[in-house]
């Protein structure tokens, strides 16, 4: 069975997902069981062949037992393991989040929810681990397609979010695909790393129709991903969705495709085109300065805690783009190491800005009001991930941003750091202006809407232990990747290590 | 979009993608290997097996994320209130003509379902022709007479059957020791050798596809016609 | 003549850029929502004439072989018209018989055009699919809840109403 487990890292919740279609609407009490069980399957095959990757190197799984370039393959490697397991990690989490939440928020439609909440993690996954090019569209539109329902099924404003996503969600996917078939007509050949094979073979790098391919297939990227000037539709979609929706595809989505794009970077066009024949790492780096500037002033502006959280997204995607693009190995280790650590923490946070809704009904900052006497363990749970989004030392969050800020050190982009540095200032006065409200309360006069749909008492009053058990295991993953970080950038390193960035630098 | 100028010829055989030995291998080994004349039917169900596995659960999903989005159970006051225009009996031409194209129209399909891999055709389109059947069927009546045919479970469990029916294929060789989706080893419980395992297996494969196809089509239409309230059609 | 050659001689390339246009022009210009939809249909549609349009090849036929190659003993059977493309002479056994299906047929690759975009295309005609519907699906569902599917119209209303 272990030979299999990367097939069945997302066969698991794939077969689970169709049954949850066909028996769900009759036995509605099987869907959330069903989906916990298939994703702690999915996670223990991603451990597993995270172990093996670890030991015996790059796994190749051929789908149907044709050779590469004829059928397509699974090619795994020490990126596409580590990040299948945060994938799977975070969506676990999110699984067993939902109980409550969408029974309180589509409550008839249950299996319709479940099954396209393990749908898109099986495209997510899907997309992490397969190494055929055109493979990777067909499975970005699968968890496109069930993350536009999945916001369209939330209240009235997510309708209108949900239609800019469709349409705009869909350039992004047709321009990657229209950079596949750039990619296709000069090389023949969509297996990723057989088209690097054979633009070396064929030594086409300075061809137009490579650059144009590059050029598009990026844009689609970002496009997909939120990177800034092309972000207008992440705020909405994730703020008014149903809360499952928006802890699941906050912290997977913008972070699946920043793989993406280091996987089509790296693998197909290969470091030496990208970094030096194109030489373009000032420009992005500057556009990502600008984008983390942008997400985090615009979080400023914001009092809708979920919207808030989502201009964070933005800036975050900022980070991991600007330190890809710093043409720095440590400078890519912070990335991916980012990629995981920022899985995590906008999960948190999500998970945080959902219980509060579903307990409270409101999306303001004004709901968090005394909520260190009525629920400390959320907030407990909450301090861990506003720190780790600040950089506060034990929290995986400080590991990234160190490794990110060494990254702009090494390769003298100045502006990056500091960028970093003031965004991180910004996460900490949003942060504590939230944990202010909640310990100290609103001042009486703004002091509205207490009264409303509040019949607790003033002591304690948790969210259930279904809500409260991911949030604080999320938690405690933060402190566990930030204490371990020296093992997982050991198994990064192994990655990157197989990349010159040649004589880029200072 | 000066890259146009790089690219080769129309219809240049010696164009990257023609002669590279991808295609060449799909064109010349297909019928030796998989024992199927249609390459492109080989090609999807088998060589690139997995990417239409999930062509077929993109369906799936489009169907499923139509009622979550759209569907609205139970009744609803607006569509009560609406007085029902369809009480009139239907026209005795419109009904006569539909009486005689349905079943052509689904003998068709099942002819191109089934011939799939000998002429063009196969699961999708066999799949669209069976949907359009159904339909045509709304159309001409009313949407209640359509779902009195195929209520709105039995199309749910059809799609998630058909579903079911292809990745259970890949599901048998996995089981049988392979790898997910090599069909030729599905010959230790087929009688047939290796090769035409995977020809059985590829009929197979289209036989579920054609089922989600045929079930999520006619889901589509009706949701997108009723506005979610499986009621009254156009 | 030059520049008429390389325009005509890559016609496909210059048609599907002009169709890709008018998509894109009318997601981004138009203000009714369904008029985007079919200006995203569009879009999709001119990626998979892009992506068609490669597989062709001068003077080859459908990428299925004919009748008679297959099952040569029925050579009789009224498919005298394809008889021309049946196989050539050059019979050189190259594999052993036993792991392939009919090991003494040859086949040209130059007969048949390329089979690989036209399922890399199945597979894109049936995510356009798809993707319409569910874009369908949620403008129906914009519709329910604003009453109209005019962007501005809508955007006024969320202004004045919030």
């Amino acid at each position: 069975m272990i030979e299999q487990a990367p097939a069945l890292i997302l066969l698991v919740p794939f077969f689970v997902s169709i049954f949850v279609a066909l028996l769900g609407n009759r036995f509605q009490g099987i869907c959330f069981p069903l989906s916990v069980l298939s994703l702690i399957g999915s996670v223990a095959a991603s451990v597993t062949t995270l172990g093996r990757v670890i030991n015996e190197g790059t796994i190749r799984y051929r789908l149907g037992g044709w050779e590469p370039p004829m059928g397509i393959e699974f090619r795994i490697d020490a990126l596409n393991a580590l990040v299948a397991v945060a994938v799977s990690g975070v969506g676990l989490l999110a699984a067993i989040y939902s109980k409550r939440a969408v029974l309180a928020e589509t409550p008839d439609k249950v299996s319709q929810y479940y099954t396209l909440f393990l749908l898109l993690i099986t495209g997510l996954l899907g997309m992490v681990i397969t190494g055929d090019a055109f493979n990777l569209y067909v499975l970005l539109e699968v968890s496109a397609l069930t993350s536009y329902a999945l916001i369209a099924m939330g209240p009235k404003r997510a309708t209108l979010a949900a239609y800019k996503y469709v349409i705009i969600g869909t350039i992004g996917a047709s321009f990657y695909l229209l950079g596949v078939g750039y990619l296709y007509i000069k090389t023949g050949s969509l297996n990723m790393f057989d088209i690097h094979e054979q633009l070396i073979a064929r030594d086409i790098f300075d061809s137009p129709a490579i650059l144009v391919a590059f050029i598009v297939i990026t844009v689609g990227v970002w496009i997909k991903m939120a990177f800034f000037p092309l972000h207008a539709w992440l705020p909405n979609s994730y703020a008014y969705a149903p809360t499952t929706s928006s802890a699941i595809l906050g912290p997977l989505m913008t972070k699946v495709m920043i793989y993406v794009m280091i996987r089509l970077t790296f693998t197909v066009f290969g470091s030496d085109f990208a970094f030096i024949q194109l030489d373009w790492s000032d420009i992005i780096v500057w556009m990502s300065v600008v984008a983390i500037l942008a997400g985090s002033i615009s979080a400023l502006a914001q009092t809708d805690l979920r919207k808030m959280l989502s201009f964070l997204i933005i800036a975050e995607v900022g980070y991991m783009v600007g330190g890809v693009w710093l043409a720095d190995d440590m400078g890519l280790v912070g990335s991916i190491y980012h990629i995981i650590a920022d899985a995590f923490m906008t999960l948190c946070v999500f998970l945080f800005a959902g219980i509060i809704f579903v307990k409270t009904g409101k999306r303001d900052i004004t709901a968090l009001d005394g909520l260190f006497t009525k629920m400390p363990l959320t907030m407990v749970g909450l301090l861990v991930g506003a720190f780790s989004l600040i950089g506060i030392p034990p929290t995986a969050g400080f590991f990234s941003k160190w490794y990110l800020i060494q990254g702009g050190v090494a390769s003298g982009h100045w502006e990056y750091v500091i960028a970093l540095l003031i965004s991180s200032l910004i996460n900490a006065v949003l942060f504590f202006r939230i944990i202010e409200i909640a310990y100290f309360g609103v001042k009486p006069a703004e002091g509205h809407g207490h009264h409303d749909s509040d019949t607790h008492e003033s002591g304690p009053n948790e969210a259930s232990f279904s809500m409260l058990f991911p949030l604080l295991a999320t938690a405690a993953a933060l402190l566990v990747i930030g204490l371990y970080n020296q093992d997982i950038v050991a198994i990064i390193s192994s990655f990157v290590s197989q990349f010159n960035f040649g004589v880029i630098g200072i | 979009m000066s890259a146009v100028s790089d690219f080769p010829d129309w219809g240049d055989p010696n164009s990257p993608a023609n002669s590279y030995r991808l295609s060449q291998h799909y064109v010349t080994e297909t019928i030796h290997e998989t024992s199927v004349p249609n390459m492109v039917t080989a090609v999807l169900a088998d060589y690139r097996g997995y990417d239409t596995m999930f062509e077929t659960v993109v369906i799936f999903t489009a169907g499923i994320a139509i009622i979550g989005i759209l569907r609205r159970f139970g009744n609803d006051d607006k569509d009560a209130a609406k007085p029902t225009l369809y009480t009139k009996k239907p026209d005795l031409i419109i009904d006569t003509t539909c009486r005689l194209m349905i079943p052509i129209i689904q003998l068709f399909a099942l002819y191109v379902i089934a011939h799939g891999h000998h002429s063009p055709g196969g699961g999708f389109q066999g799949g669209v022709i069976f949907g359009a059947s159904f339909i045509l069927l709304a159309v001409s009546r009313d949407l209640q007479a359509a779902q009195k045919w195929v209520p709105e479970k039995r199309i749910l469990n059809l799609a998630g059957i058909g579903v079911l029916i292809y990745a259970g294929f890949g599901l048998g060789s996995l089981l049988l020791g392979q790898n997910f989706l090599d069909y030729a080893i599905l010959h230790k419980i087929m009688p047939a050798t290796p090769i035409e395992a995977r020809s059985h297996s590829m009929l197979g494969v289209e036989i579920g596809v054609a089922f989600t196809v045929t079930a999520i089509m006619f889901s589509i239409y009706s949701n997108l016609a009723s506005n979610g309230s499986m009621k009254e059609g156009l | 003549m030059e520049i008429f050659e390389a325009i005509s001689a890559k016609f496909n390339f210059w048609i599907y850029i002009i169709i890709m246009m008018i998509g894109l022009y009318a997601m981004i210009a138009k203000n009714n929502l369904i008029k985007k939809l079919i200006g995203m249909s569009i879009f999709q549609t001119a990626i998979i004439l892009f992506y068609v349009s490669i597989g062709v090849k001068d003077g080859a036929s459908i990428p299925i072989l004919y009748h008679d190659q297959v099952h040569p003993e029925h050579h009789d059977e009224s498919h005298g018209d394809h008889s021309a493309h049946s196989p050539s002479t050059d019979g050189h056994d190259s594999h052993a018989a036993e792991d392939r299906y009919l090991p003494e047929l040859v086949v040209d690759g130059n007969d048949f055009a390329n089979p690989l975009p036209h399922v890399l295309m199945l597979t894109a005609i049936v995510v356009g699919v798809s993707t319409l519907g569910v874009g369908l699906a949620v403008t129906q569902k914009v519709y329910r809840e604003y009453g109209s599917i005019e962007e501005s119209e809508i955007l006024e209303m969320i202004k004045s109403g919030k």
